[in-house]
């Protein structure tokens, strides 16, 4: 098995969408198309309680494919590094769990193997984990709500390419904000390897009243589908593939 | 968190699913991310920790470390492995299990309270020592942190060893006090120089149990921090030439602290031979414990003022 390259959008909010088609419904079709859709919902430190509407943080997620935590601001770094290994485990688990299926019949799953074996086979899953190839697309919910948070995105998002570029695998990142008036997304930051250098990223920024998830995760499942055109050409790959190996 | 998946009680039985050996949970002991772990008692009457959980893939690699570290070169590194199987409840759930040994301890912050602060410098060895056994085996521990220590007969076990890593590979697990990319001092790859720094925080940690955050400017507040510790003094150089950089290995940091626990004793070689052959842990008990009785009743003790 050789390790390929997984693709994840990492979504970054504290509220629920109230503009434009329903976000659930595109992240589902982001993983159809083999694009794992993450959600964090980050709340103010000096909240109280769980706000409304963020329900809809793990139905984005589990209709992507992919991992949702709701956390404050303070642990949100450790948080943002931990969804995207764990949705990557996911991914190749549930690749390898359909590799099993076709070599030794139906619904032969990691779970039901024994435990000798299951030994076995997370080793090979970390193996995997620590060697493929990654792209993130980091989609930063930036209305109002969120302006006071966004040092600590920033902090986060660097703290993540530190984690995951200690790994042999590559690793690809790109930044989006929304909502934007013109093109529903912003690109703040173009695919780099690294997160390093995003001084001011977040600095201008407009702000309108409302929160359109949906078309925004949809431009940046768009993004994706566009970002290896040149990477096409030389894998001769088709974009919307499904992540294989 | 999530809600725990399964209901056991003291008396409940628990049967594994592919190799049948019966266990019954005596008490909870405690629980983490990952599961909960229970006192258990076997047929023949044996004690053992049963560890149960819902995420089998996280389960199982926990159980490879611990067949691999159980005992490397006669020494204990993690709780020796037992069992490992599935239990499947009442409602027919499967729910992965594992049985290692139970470690009877506390918490190194009850350890440590009340005691002179040369066991500071003690614990940090005893640490560094298994660090350098697990090193040489081309691992490193990772998410090294008090929550995955328990002392038991004045000696620090691991209890954790779900984020022992390969060497070279990524950190897959860390708790940001203890992480060097944390506090802005190196990569989160697994390197011996990443549990090094670890076991400073350690130290830290034991002079400031409430543990503190890295604030605008890291370097500066754990300098601090350092500085005003009345109890870290012995190891102030010593724990700056960590975070310098200037250790290594596990072994060369150990060197480092005994010279300073053993500063002015002229003549004791007693650390030196015990670094050298191996005797197992009662020696080295037994080294540590004269050793501190020595520092305890000596002219030495103006050096801790
Ligand atoms: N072998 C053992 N002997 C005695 N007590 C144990 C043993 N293993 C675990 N415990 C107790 O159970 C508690 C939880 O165990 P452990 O830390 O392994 O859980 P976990 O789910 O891996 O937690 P996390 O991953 O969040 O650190 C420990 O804090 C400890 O008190």
């Amino acid at each position: 098995m050789k390790p390929g390259r997984l693709k994840q959008i990492l979504l970054l909010t504290d509220g629920c969408s109230n503009h434009g088609e329903d976000p659930i419904a595109v992240a589902a079709l982001a993983r159809n198309q083999g694009v794992t859709v993450n959600v964090i919902g980050v709340l103010d430190d000096r909240q109280n309680g769980r706000p409304q509407g963020l329900e809809e943080v793990e139905s984005i997620a589990e209709a992507g494919g992919g991992v949702s935590q709701i956390v404050y601001q303070k642990s949100l770094s450790q948080t943002v590094q931990m969804v995207t290994r764990q949705a990557m485990n996911q991914t190749i688990q549930g690749f390898v769990n359909k590799e099993l299926t076709e070599i030794l019949g139906k619904d032969q799953t990691i779970e039901e193997l024994p435990p000798e074996q299951r030994g076995e086979v997370v080793e090979v899953v970390e193996e995997l984990g620590e060697s493929c190839d990654l792209d993130v697309l980091v989609l930063v919910d930036t209305s109002a709500s969120m302006h006071h948070k966004l040092p600590t995105v920033k902090e986060a998002l660097f703290d993540l390419s530190l984690s995951l570029n200690a790994r042999s695998g590559s690793n690809q990142f790109s930044v989006y904000a929304f909502p934007d008036p013109k093109k529903t997304i912003k690109k703040m930051v173009d695919w780099t390897p690294e997160l390093g250098e995003i001084h001011g990223i977040f600095s201008k920024l407009n702000s309108g009243g409302y929160t359109p998830t949906g078309p925004a995760l949809k431009e940046a499942l768009y993004t994706f589908a566009g970002k290896p055109l040149f990477e096409r050409l030389r894998d001769g790959e088709d974009p919307y593939e499904e992540t294989g190996f | 968190m999530k809600k725990r998946a399964f209901n056991l009680t003291p008396g409940s039985q628990v049967i594994g699913k592919w190799n049948g050996h019966k266990y019954m949970i005596i008490k909870e002991l405690g629980f983490g991310a990952c599961g909960t772990v229970f006192l258990c008692r076997t047929l023949q009457g044996d004690t053992y920790a049963l560890k149960m959980g819902e995420d089998s893939s996280r389960m199982m690699l926990e159980v490879n470390m611990l067949k691999k570290f159980g005992k490397v070169q006669g020494v204990k590194l993690g709780p020796s492995f037992v069992d490992v199987d599935d239990w499947v409840d009442q409602k027919g759930g499967a729910h992965p299990f594992y049985v290692m040994e139970y470690i009877d301890g506390i918490s190194l912050s009850s350890f440590i309270k009340g005691k002179t602060n040369e066991w500071i410098g003690i614990c940090a060895i005893q640490l560094l020592t298994d660090l350098e056994k697990l090193h040489e085996c081309g691992y490193v521990f990772g998410d090294l942190k008090t929550d995955n220590l328990l002392v038991s007969s004045s000696r620090i076990r691991w209890i954790d060893v779900g984020g022992v890593t390969a060497s070279g590979r990524a950190i897959k697990e860390y708790t940001e006090f203890y992480d060097r990319g944390y506090w802005g001092m190196g990569m989160r790859r697994s390197e011996p120089t990443y549990d090094l720094f670890a076991v400073t925080m350690i130290m830290m940690e034991m002079a400031y149990p409430a543990k503190f955050e890295k604030g605008s400017s890291p370097l500066k507040t754990l300098e601090s921090k350092l500085a005003s510790s009345s109890q870290l003094k012995p190891y102030r150089q010593f724990i700056q030439s960590c975070w310098k950089g200037r250790y290594k290995s596990a072994q060369a940091m150990k060197a480092g602290l005994t010279d300073i626990l053993l500063k002015r004793q002229e003549g004791s070689s007693r650390l030196q031979k015990r670094r050298d052959g191996r005797r197992g842990e009662e020696m080295e008990l037994a080294a540590l414990s004269i050793f501190a009785a020595a520092v305890f009743g000596s002219a030495v003790v103006s050096f801790w003022l």
